[in-house]
């Protein structure tokens, strides 16, 4: 029960974030979308011992969450839930590759540390920056802009229509839930049978409301078209954003900007 | 068992994408005759009931653990398989984005390996002959049962393939298939019988609502040439592009851009591979590739670089290490401050015109 609420206002939270107003809200959906596309390339693109080349990356986090007006707290949030598959999978390699390939004074490093820390900060990096694109669009307007850059209409269609009776559905068993929780007092959960004619239930009302809709839709004129929110407007702005952040890319990708500032750190202490 | 953005590279991911997004087109285009009909908003509302059902626990009778529908299987049942495609694509696609499970490149591995195997495998395959023209109770939870286990084998499997060419994790094939599968496998069992308790549940009290008996009228037998063209598109565009990648080391961003200024000189066949590839490396090297970090600073303190080949990497060399932790960690503090002093400006300003 706690989890469909917990489940609903996260997708809430998002979406109220992208009600905001920002200069990173301001620009076109489409080129959020594309640069946050470029940005997740640009992150698997990298070998996998890499660490510190990846940091520069966290960069471009930063102006968004800032610019945008994100909280911090809400992505740190999401990566704790969102992390178990990737860590899971990570932290093996410390156990497998014990190359040691990179010497910090004394301490002598593994392949596979290196490549345990690169996988969580890819993790970080991925997730952050498909979040960030969310919290500051938001998924109708996402949506719109995927059907303008040619998704089939079907997918959109269904993209949201699932968005829109997500909610509905998941009161109705949160409702549910908590009618079967008050009537079984040893707590003992849902067992199989319950299970099966609570979310069969469930499925009829979800089946029925879906007949209504359509009906209701008909009723006003639905001939089985999409039309999508009127066009876009593409401003300078978006084309310095997409240019700025790509030549930002690919200084960051091949500038090896994080061993030169080591450098030159170590040189001016030195 | 998503597929998360952080294990898989490029090549993978790209492939992946290439083979969803054909299956999606081919069940788009599928349904669309149907479509006229209430197939829309029930689409919707099913993909909907899924997610609100997965977060109904069950409590499993022996283990004292629970699970939940993953829904691949019974979103096949009660809508067939192109429409469930669909609905799968969008419930994954919300999760990506919503909940940062698995992520948006990796939604292409998502859908493949839990949409593309319920709907057009398992479920024309095994499903419908074990349930065959007349559904029992008997055959249903057997049908459910085995589908789900057998759908979720498969998807776990293409889950440690895909890993495996990503190349990644250090995970050797053997251990992480013993990991997977059966794990994958009690997981299985749970979703087969939960699925097999809501089918039966629908089955007595709406059985028209089961696509089973439509399904039977609407498509005879579904022919095998949609699995084969998604197994041959996969298989290709990972060779392809695995290959490629193999060979060269471009780094997915090159990739990228040379995708999107389109330069079609690579689809050249007489060239042959190699001479193909040497010129795309010329043509990209006008960026600042590799060589251009060489400077003076590097050359005094004697460090080889190490960015060069893939087999040159392990060479221990304490300055270039050193120097990584070093910068790394300024760069990082860099990013923290110039967010937060951009954030004190808004604010600032924000303040004097709200």
């Amino acid at each position: 029960m706690t989890r469909i609420d917990t489940a609903i206002s996260d997708i809430d939270v998002l979406d109220r974030l992208a009600a905001g107003v920002s200069p990173i809200h301001r620009l076109d959906p489409r080129a959020k979308l594309i640069v946050t596309v470029l940005f997740l390339l640009t992150v698997v693109s990298y070998r996998k011992y890499e660490v510190a080349e990846l940091t520069p990356l966290f960069l471009y986090l930063a102006v968004l969450l800032a610019l945008g007006r994100v909280p911090v707290l809400v992505i740190a949030r999401y990566l704790l839930l969102a992390c178990p598959f990737a860590v899971l999978v990570a932290v093996f390699n410390p156990l497998i590759d014990r190359q040691i390939i990179a010497q910090l004074g004394p301490l002598a490093v593994s392949g596979g540390w290196m490549s345990f820390v690169s996988i969580l900060i890819r993790f970080v990096l991925t997730v952050s920056a498909v979040l960030l694109l969310l919290a500051c669009t938001g998924y109708v307007t996402v949506c719109a802009a995927l059907d303008k850059l040619g998704v089939p209409r079907l997918l959109i269609m269904q993209f949201l229509m699932l968005y829109r009776f997500i909610f509905i559905l998941a009161d109705e068993a949160s409702r549910m839930l908590r009618a079967h929780s008050l009537r079984s007092p040893d707590g003992r959960g849902t067992s199989l049978r319950v299970w099966g004619s609570l979310a069969g239930n469930l499925l009829l009302r979800a089946y029925d409301r879906g007949v209504r809709v359509h009906t209701a839709m008909l009723a006003r004129g639905f001939d089985g078209k999409f039309r999508p929110l009127p066009g876009f407007h593409w401003s300078i702005a978006d084309s310095l954003f997409v240019v700025g952040s790509s030549a930002f890319l690919i200084l960051v990708r091949h500038g090896q900007l994080a061993t030169r500032m080591g450098r030159w750190a170590l040189e001016l202490s030195a | 068992m998503h597929m998360a953005d952080a294990l898989i590279s490029p090549p993978v991911g790209g492939a992946m994408w290439a083979a969803s997004i054909a299956l999606a087109a081919y069940s788009a285009r599928k349904i669309e005759p149907e479509i006229a009909e209430r197939k829309i908003p029930l689409m919707g509302v099913v993909g909907a009931f899924v997610f609100a059902a997965q977060m109904i626990n069950v409590t499993i009778p022996v283990t004292g653990s629970s699970g939940h529908l993953g829904g691949g299987m019974i979103l096949t049942i009660l809508l067939g398989p192109h429409a469930a495609f669909l609905v799968m694509f969008s419930i994954l696609a919300v999760q990506a984005l919503f909940f940062a499970d698995g992520g948006l490149l990796a939604l292409g591995c998502n859908v493949f390996n839990l949409g593309f195997w319920p709907c057009f495998v398992v479920y024309p395959l095994v499903f419908k002959k074990i349930v065959g023209a007349s559904p029992t109770h008997r055959r249903l939870m057997t049908g459910s049962i085995v589908s789900g286990v057998l759908s979720l084998q498969l998807g776990a499997f293409c889950v440690v393939l895909q890993t495996l060419m990503s190349g990644i994790s250090e995970l050797p094939f053997g251990t992480f298939l013993l990991l997977m599968q059966p794990i994958h496998l009690a997981i299985g069992i749970i979703e087969g019988i939960v699925t097999a308790a809501l089918v039966s549940f629908v089955w007595h009290a709406r059985p028209e609502l089961l696509e089973l008996s439509a399904d039977r009228k609407l498509e005879p037998s579904m022919s095998l040439k949609p699995v084969l063209t998604a197994l041959a598109i996969a298989a290709l565009v990972t060779g392809v592009l695995l290959s490629w990648f193999a060979s060269t080391h471009p780094d997915g961003l090159e990739w990228a851009m040379f995708r999107i200024t389109g330069k079609e000189e690579l689809a050249a066949p007489e060239d042959g591979v190699h001479a193909t590839l040497a010129r795309f490396q010329e043509k990209t090297a006008f960026m600042p590739d590799y060589d251009f970090a060489e400077t003076s600073a590097i050359q005094e303190t004697g460090i080889e670089h190490s960015e060069e080949d893939a087999e040159s990497w392990p060479a221990v060399s304490a300055g270039t290490s050193v120097a990584g932790v070093v910068g790394g960690g300024i760069v990082l503090i860099l990013a923290v401050l110039i967010g937060m002093s951009l954030r004190l400006i808004q604010r600032r300003r924000g303040t004097v015109t709200p």
